[in-house]
């Protein structure tokens, strides 16, 4: 097993180079410029030798070749540097985003989990019953729903009837856990809500494949009681691609929300993805593909070491 | 059901008292109070915390109560025309109109104790003005008539000039112009880019990025008895949805940039009497940039057609509705001392009441230029919803009426300037927003482009600049009107270098706890807060 997941470590390295060398040279490649954006374009008195100078400042004036040694160089150090347009360290401008949207994917992942598996095991026992087309219903109608509608949805629902809106700026959990779930209740019910219709059908369909299974038929002849057989057999085994699912939708939630967050006014990291682009902000942008990078491979890894863990003969391969 | 009923009955109880009981406070707030903080929506952030070089209102509204100018307009004057002084106490200009001295006020203090002396005054001027090698400042352009800035004792500074100047004060006066403190400046010229340490009303207190500012009351402020707020909270909100819905759920007293009418309409249904709303119309605007060296933009009887094509009186009343645009205006804002007077702006191609015949007049010259009738350009503009879509829309329609087939093509904001910049479009969208009415500040990118880098019409012309240079120098108003209606002469009519769409139109529906707060129309303006008190 540490064989294993230390060639799986090994693994992260080659990839993350990958992502690191093609975010780089795709940001040079999009046309505009931040310096043109920051300086240019409100002033009437922009000139050229003012962009020039702020240019210089940023490094840009630089080769391509030795700005991108440079970038690496941090990189080995673990350095992202500092934001081109705010000037301030990238670490900074990362830590608070971060933490407000791994409590949201949390939250969304724990709505999403309180709602899928109960929902698709149940729909799966009872197949085209009554109860099954609920439940295929509700989760078409959440494959349907882009989570940003919901939320503006709900912020309606709350300010017409009960006059009130969820808070706008975040407060720490362990600041004043009242305020914080006032403010991300709601879009973790949003977004859980989609998270959970795409959770719910694989759940369905993994049961309703593990139920028509020889073993569960063998169990069930050797006189198992259900429920055990269901807990211990079927659900376990029905989980692999559930968990797959449910993984690479978390990582997606890390900084793939722009729109929702734009709706809470969440201060996450989909919006500052998305406004690092927009300001050609190559150094935060890098910075944020990487990390993003890093979660995905990293959600993959722990997912992988799952399977190892729920299914052994993935580890003897 | 019998609760649901029961909140109805509470919910009804509750409107109907929240519609009388703002008319009690209302009667007797005409005094100031103290106490309060106010919160308020900034659609944008500021990226430094140094407005000598940033351009984006995101800095002034949440930074600018930290700081104080040397002058200001008037925080009660409408039209922000009238200066008045900040940390001037007095002022008096010599008889050649070169020598402006200030005597500046006694006992002002930067936030860490220290005296504001006139030192400090000339080193954030000599930033600006005279900026040292490695440090970049656009305004710098503004100030070319200065020549010197002088602190002959520690309570006057003198502005020595090249040539006398109608717009001095005005300049003077920029909301952009914080006075820092010379002896930071002295050690690191970069120090303010990333501190804040001023003499304003508001002590900051922090800064949480892409979520929002604090700042507290200074006890120490020259000015006794202001601040009345203890304090102000700016929440940096991205999303206009999520603006209006932040003052409607009363998350937020006010947003100081300006809501779309649609925006208005909803909170003023949505709350009654606690909103007010204050309108200006707001010294911005929309401009067509016809790139000269693109055939046949070149030719000014096409670049007249386009204007004729126009008819912007039916454009403001259609427009007006649904977008952040009203008034037909020329080169100045209405209402403002140098504004156009209706009568003399008629005159001018496509501001006429006849739009048959003008149409009919710019089919004519289409032809004469060798148009032919459904002739194709493509028309760049920004990606940005509010307004220039609606009158991109707007201006395809109108083009389309006189024989045109216009391509739009929407380009996203960093693309967008470079490709300006760059000459890369035939005819585009362009704007301008001035931070205070002033002829200098509002004609200065029409000059030719070999003085003006932000003419992206890339014409040459030294009868313009001519012209610019006399009316900014000319210090008798009547005469400087008479310059300024004849460089709009010529730059809309005789050469139609650039083309007018409709000005700006500022609309703030802001809680009406919030007083003290007088639109201008410049979103630039009127955000030091010292003058702002909540009635409850």
């Amino acid at each position: 097993m540490t064989r294993y997941i230390i060639k799986r470590l090994l693994l992260m390295i080659p990839t993350l180079l990958g992502v690191a060398v093609l975010v780089f040279f795709l940001m040079r490649i999009v046309p505009g410029d931040i310096v043109e954006l920051r300086f240019a374009g409100e002033s009437v008195y922009a000139s050229k030798e003012n962009l020039d100078t702020e240019r210089a400042r940023l490094g840009l004036d630089q080769p391509v070749w030795r700005q991108f040694l440079g970038w690496m160089g941090g990189l080995v150090r673990l350095d992202f540097g500092t934001s081109m347009w705010t000037g301030a360290p990238i670490g900074e401008e990362i830590r608070l985003r971060f933490a407000l949207s791994l409590q949201l994917a949390i939250m969304a992942t724990i709505v999403a989990i309180a709602l899928a598996i109960p929902l698709g095991v149940i729909a799966a026992l009872r197949q085209d019953t009554w109860i099954d087309y609920v439940v295929r219903v509700l989760s078409i109608a959440g494959l349907a729903t882009p989570s940003f509608w919901l939320g503006i949805v709900f912020i309606l629902a709350l300010l017409i009837v009960f006059k009130w809106l969820p808070p706008m700026v975040y407060t720490p959990f362990w600041v004043n856990p009242a305020d914080n779930l006032a403010q991300l209740i709601w879009p973790a019910l949003a977004v859980g809500y989609r998270y959970s219709a795409v959770a719910t059908r694989m759940t369905r369909s993994a049961m309703l494949e593990v139920l028509r299974e020889d073993y569960i038929r063998t169990a069930r002849a050797k006189g198992l009681w259900e429920k055990l057989i269901l807990s211990r057999h079927a659900l376990k085994n029905a989980m692999l691609p559930v968990l797959t699912v449910i993984a690479l939708e978390f990582a997606f939630l890390i900084g793939g929300l722009v729109v929702t967050e734009q709706v809470f006014n969440l201060n996450g990291l989909g919006l500052l993805f998305v406004e690092a682009v927009a300001h050609r902000d190559y150094t935060l942008t890098q910075a944020l593909v990487m990390l993003v990078a890093f979660v995905f491979i990293f959600v993959n890894f722990l997912v992988d070491l799952a399977y190892a863990w729920i299914d052994p003969r993935i580890r003897f391969r | 059901m019998r609760r649901y009923r029961y909140s109805l009955v509470i919910a009804s109880l509750v409107i109907a008292i929240g519609a009388v009981a703002p008319a009690t406070p209302a009667m007797a707030q005409d005094k100031p109070r103290y106490g309060g903080e106010l919160i308020f929506a900034v659609p944008s952030e500021p990226p430094s915390y140094d407005a000598h070089r940033e351009e984006t209102f995101g800095i002034i509204h949440p930074v600018a109560p930290h700081y104080n100018t040397l002058l200001r307009p008037d925080p009660t004057d409408k039209l922000a025309a009238k200066i008045v002084g900040d940390l001037a106490e007095s002022w008096t200009i010599s008889k050649d109109g070169r020598t402006y001295t200030f005597k500046l006020r006694h006992g002002v203090k930067f936030h860490d104790g220290s005296e504001m002396t006139s030192k400090d005054i000339k080193a954030s001027y000599d930033k600006i003005i005279f900026p040292p090698p490695g440090v970049a400042s656009d305004r710098k352009g503004e100030y070319l008539d200065v020549e010197a800035v002088q602190a002959p004792d520690p309570y006057t500074v003198v502005f020595r000039l090249k040539w006398p100047s109608g717009s001095f004060l005005m300049s003077l006066a920029s909301p952009w112009n914080w006075i820092y403190k010379a002896d930071i400046l002295a050690k690191d010229m970069h120090w303010y880019e990333t501190h804040v340490m001023g003499t304003g009303p508001f002590i900051f207190v922090e800064h949480v990025r892409g979520s929002h500012w604090v700042g507290k009351r200074n006890p120490n402020y020259w000015d006794k008895g202001k601040p009345y707020l203890d304090g102000y909270r700016a929440i940096f909100i991205r999303d206009s949805a999520a603006q209006v819905a932040a003052i409607r759920g009363e998350r937020a007293h006010i947003q100081f940039r300006g809501f779309s009418p649609a925006e208005r309409d909803s909170l003023v249904q949505a709350l009654g009497s606690k909103i007010t709303v204050q309108e200006s119309p707001w010294d911005c605007v929309l401009l067509v940039a016809m790139n000269h060296e693109k055939k046949p933009f070149d030719d000014k009887r096409v670049r007249r057609a386009l204007s004729l094509a126009l008819d912007r009186y039916q454009g403001s009343q259609a427009l007006s509705k649904i977008a952040i645009v009203k008034e037909v205006a020329g080169v100045q804002v209405p209402g403002t001392p140098f504004a156009t007077p209706p009568a003399e702006l008629e005159k001018l191609a496509g501001y006429g009441h006849d739009i048959t015949k003008a149409r009919a007049e710019a089919r004519r010259l289409l032809k004469e230029a060798g148009v032919p009738d459904g002739f194709t350009f493509t028309f760049k503009n920004r990606g940005i919803p509010m307004p220039y879509e609606p009158v991109g829309v707007w201006l395809i329609d109108q083009w389309r009426q006189i024989g045109l087939n216009v391509k739009q093509d929407v380009v996203e904001a960093a693309k967008y300037f470079a490709e300006l910049r760059g000459g890369n479009f035939e005819v585009a969208m362009d704007f301008q927003c001035g931070y205070i009415v002033e002829p200098d500040l509002d004609l200065y990118k029409f000059q030719s482009k070999e003085r003006s880098p932000a003419n992206y019409g890339r014409y040459t012309d030294a009868m313009l600049d001519d012209l610019y240079e006399k009316q900014s120098r000319a210090v008798d108003p009547e005469e400087r009107k008479k310059y300024i209606r004849e460089f709009e002469r010529r730059l809309l009519d005789e050469e139609t270098h650039y083309l007018y769409t409709l000005q700006w139109h500022r609309t703030i529906p802001h809680s009406s706890k919030v007083k003290g707060w007088t639109i201008t129309p410049s979103h630039y303006l009127n955000n030091q807060l010292d003058t702002v008190w909540l009635t409850e």
